[in-house]
């Protein structure tokens, strides 16, 4: 061994100018530092990149082909020039519905709901009637009339007819507007150039349709909503009490550890093959609970096993780990001294568990919960594998029903080959990510609160 | 043996023990040990204990760090069963009864047999709440409100609290705090309560006072009070355990008896050494 370098023995310790030993540590410091803040760099890179992608598919021009241009339409019915079709009141619109389209069609609509309570636009008065009176009355028969909203979005659904020919992304609309202008007149002359948020309440409340104009997400909402609400009622209290009996009861031993072992490596298996385990156990084996066939219903026939509640338990299953994992961690950052002033005291161990513990590790629980959801929102293979339907229009009724979630959605729309699709896919995205990082600021709110209550 | 105490010993020492005499409690055993052993899986903790407290007295048990003082105190309400590899050996009288016999709850002999701890440890609850626990979840359910100051009172806390009783325990200071949990564990009506070092994280002021609650605790209640402070067992307590530790780490009782003997004379060299601060 070399000896250790003699201190400098009589000077004074020269504090103004740097030893080469001292240039040298600190330049391996900087170099770190500079190597951390590449890291931190890359990570940020890349997560707005990924906001930018979804905002630039989000937003953009879209040339629209309407089959009546809607300003013609108003000049029609007489009013002045420049009048807007959406300025138009109710008379006008029904008028304008009965001067464009068919008389048949015109019946259907006026069976599906009165344009007026007091008179009848296409239909004969005498044989509403006698459907009224018949077995099979329509719905016309017992609902109030449209409303203004309702005929306008028949006139522009039925009338004006638009179709999108071409979409531009955001960037591209913004900087090269002109060019897009150009390139739009040349190619689709009849085309109105419009910008278009392909976010929108409409987008949010329709169901799913094959016409990217129209089509929304609010079938995959709801399915999204009733899946998770499953996979919480499954998971929430068998992984609490899970975690409560692992951390307050269990002893120390062999068989505890395995399992202990286990439930930590569950929780990095895989989703598809959580997907598997659904498909082999909820969707085959367990089909006649899942479809709901047990209840003599005769909804489940049709979707088998592959419903809500098959989908609710096999995320249910996938974030049960993480689950106990996380309510552990809160149940074991209770003070011991808590449990031991509760026992001190000649209460039982449930007593002290349950007037103690729990209250103080109850933010961490449902932290680690609310994450765990996240998760389970965010999930799209198991749901392959179990069976969420792709294209499915009608709004789930209950945990038997088909359904498909916001995931499978976007996964859909994403392979479609038509450019709009690809829009409605990234707008599908901004609200996924939206949901999720509510729920993820619920939790840290949640946290944060309770953090502070405690002490 | 007293008047050699009274010749040797601090005037409050010659109080305490001329106190002794004169009353009819202190002749009878509140508990004792009877060979005990405690361990920690092998380890052995505490070795071959055989100790009598006496009722309505304060016995303190001293002894230099890692001697067993704790781990003793707490075989006696077994909170010692609550670490997994404990186990203890030999008898633990109360009342006569074995309590690690096989019959006994030890729910219901903590009850009885209750503890204070070193840090003060309040629930995070309200005042009112952290001494109403303990009674309630006991089936007395009876005037708790009444209970409950009763209880702050005799942990002379009352003056202090009593237009707060709904602020969080937290709110207090240390002293108030650890008198706090004396008031709860007074609140389930114990026969004996076990204090572990229940002053080493307070202030002198704060330890003065609950020396003195000590004090009119013990007309009510036996007490058993370990400590590393030997002024204060010397001031406080009337019966000393001291404790040693011997080269397998084990605990073993070196001498026990009347405070004022054990200060002025004691029996054992080892004993001598240790509360002349020659080691320890």
């Amino acid at each position: 061994m070399t000896p250790l370098p003699p201190d400098v023995s009589g000077e004074a310790p020269d504090l103004f100018t740097t030893s080469p030993y001292m240039r040298r540590r600190r330049r391996r410091g900087a170099v770190v530092k500079f190597a951390l803040l590449l890291a931190l760099m890359t990570a940020v890179a890349a997560l707005v990149t990924l906001i930018i992608t979804v905002i630039n598919g989000s937003f953009g021009l879209a040339a629209v082909e309407n089959a009546k241009p809607p300003s013609e339409l108003a000049a029609s019915l007489g009013h002045p020039e420049g009048t807007e079709l959406e300025s138009l009141g109710k008379e006008d619109l029904v008028t304008l519905l009965e001067a464009e389209i068919s008389t048949n069609l015109g019946r259907r609509f006026e069976r599906e709901r009165r344009f007026f309570d007091d008179r009848l636009v296409f239909e004969d008065p005498y044989v509403l009637n006698d459907l009224c009176m018949s077995g099979e009355p329509p719905p016309a028969c017992s609902l109030s009339a449209r409303s203004r909203e309702d005929v306008y979005g028949l006139v522009v659904e039925r009338v004006v007819d638009p179709t999108i020919v071409g979409t531009w992304s955001f960037f591209d609309s913004v900087f090269n507007r002109g060019e897009i202008e150009a390139d739009a007149a040349l190619e689709h002359p009849g085309a109105e150039l419009i910008f278009r948020s392909w976010i929108s309440w409409d987008f949010i409340r329709n169901p799913q349709s094959p016409e990217p104009a129209v089509a929304g997400i609010r079938t995959a909402l709801f399915g999204s909503m009733w899946v998770v609400l499953i996979t919480l009622v499954f998971s929430f209290p068998v992984g609490v009490g899970a975690a409560i009996y692992l951390e307050e009861y269990a002893r120390e031993n062999r068989l505890n550890s395995i399992i202990q072992t286990n439930i930590n490596n569950l929780a990095g298996v895989p989703s598809i093959i959580y997907g598997m385990l659904g498909l082999a156990i909820f969707v085959r084996t367990l089909e006649v609970i899942t479809s709901g066939s047990f209840l003599g219903g005769g909804g489940g026939a049709t979707a088998n096993g592959r419903t809500i509640i098959s989908a609710g338990f096999t995320l249910g299953l996938l974030i049960l780990p993480l689950i106990i994992i996380n309510a552990q961690e809160a149940i074991r950052a209770v003070p011991g001294s808590l449990r031991q002033a509760g026992m001190a005291l000649g209460s039982t161990k449930w007593q002290t568990v349950r007037a103690h513990v729990l209250p103080n590790a109850l933010p961490g629980i449902l932290t680690g919960t609310i994450l765990a959801v996240a998760r389970a929102l965010g999930e799209t293979a198991p749901l392959v594998v179990v069976g969420a339907s792709t294209f499915i229009t009608t709004d789930p009724t209950g945990p038997f029903s088909k359904f498909t979630v916001l995931p499978i959605q976007i996964f859909q729309w994403t392979s479609r080959p038509q450019d709009e699709f690809r829009n409605i896919a990234a707008a599908a995205i901004v609200v996924l990510l939206v949901l999720l990082l509510t729920l993820n600021a619920a939790a840290v709110i949640l946290r944060n609160r309770y953090s502070r209550r405690a002490v | 043996m007293i008047s050699d105490a009274r010749t040797a010993g601090g005037v409050m020492i010659e109080q305490t023990v001329s106190q002794d005499a004169e009353e009819s409690y202190g002749e009878t055993f509140a508990m004792e040990t009877e060979r005990m052993d405690a361990y920690y899986g092998n380890f052995r903790a505490v070795k071959d204990v055989t100790l009598s407290f006496r009722d309505r007295r304060i016995t303190a048990l001293i002894g230099p760090s890692g001697c067993g003082k704790s781990t003793l105190l707490r075989t006696l309400n077994r909170m010692n069963d609550l670490v997994p590899t404990a186990r203890v050996e030999g008898e633990v009288r109360f009342h006569g009864q074995n309590i690690y016999a096989d019959s006994v709850d030890p729910v219901e002999l903590r009850r009885r047999v209750g503890m204070v701890f070193q840090k003060p440890n309040p629930f995070p609850k309200s005042i009112y709440q952290n001494v109403a626990w303990g009674a309630r979840i006991n089936g007395m359910k009876d005037d708790l409100e009444g209970l409950v100051e009763r209880s702050l009172r005799q942990a002379a806390l009352w003056d202090e609290v009593k237009d707060k009783l709904d602020e969080s325990g937290y709110s207090l200071s240390g002293g108030q705090q650890q008198r706090l949990c004396i008031a709860r564990a007074i609140a389930v009506k114990p026969e004996i309560i076990l204090m572990d070092e229940p002053t080493s994280a307070l202030d002198p002021v704060a330890t003065l006072r609950i020396e003195e609650l000590i004090q009119d605790l013990k007309v009510n209640y036996t007490i058993i009070i370990v400590t590393h402070n030997m002024q204060q067992a010397a001031r406080a307590s009337d019966y000393t355990v001291f404790l040693n530790m011997d080269q397998d780490r084990a605990g073993y009782l070196v001498e026990a008896g009347a405070t004022s003997m054990l200060f002025t004379r004691p029996a054992k060299i080892e004993t001598e050494d240790y509360i002349t601060g020659r080691f320890g």
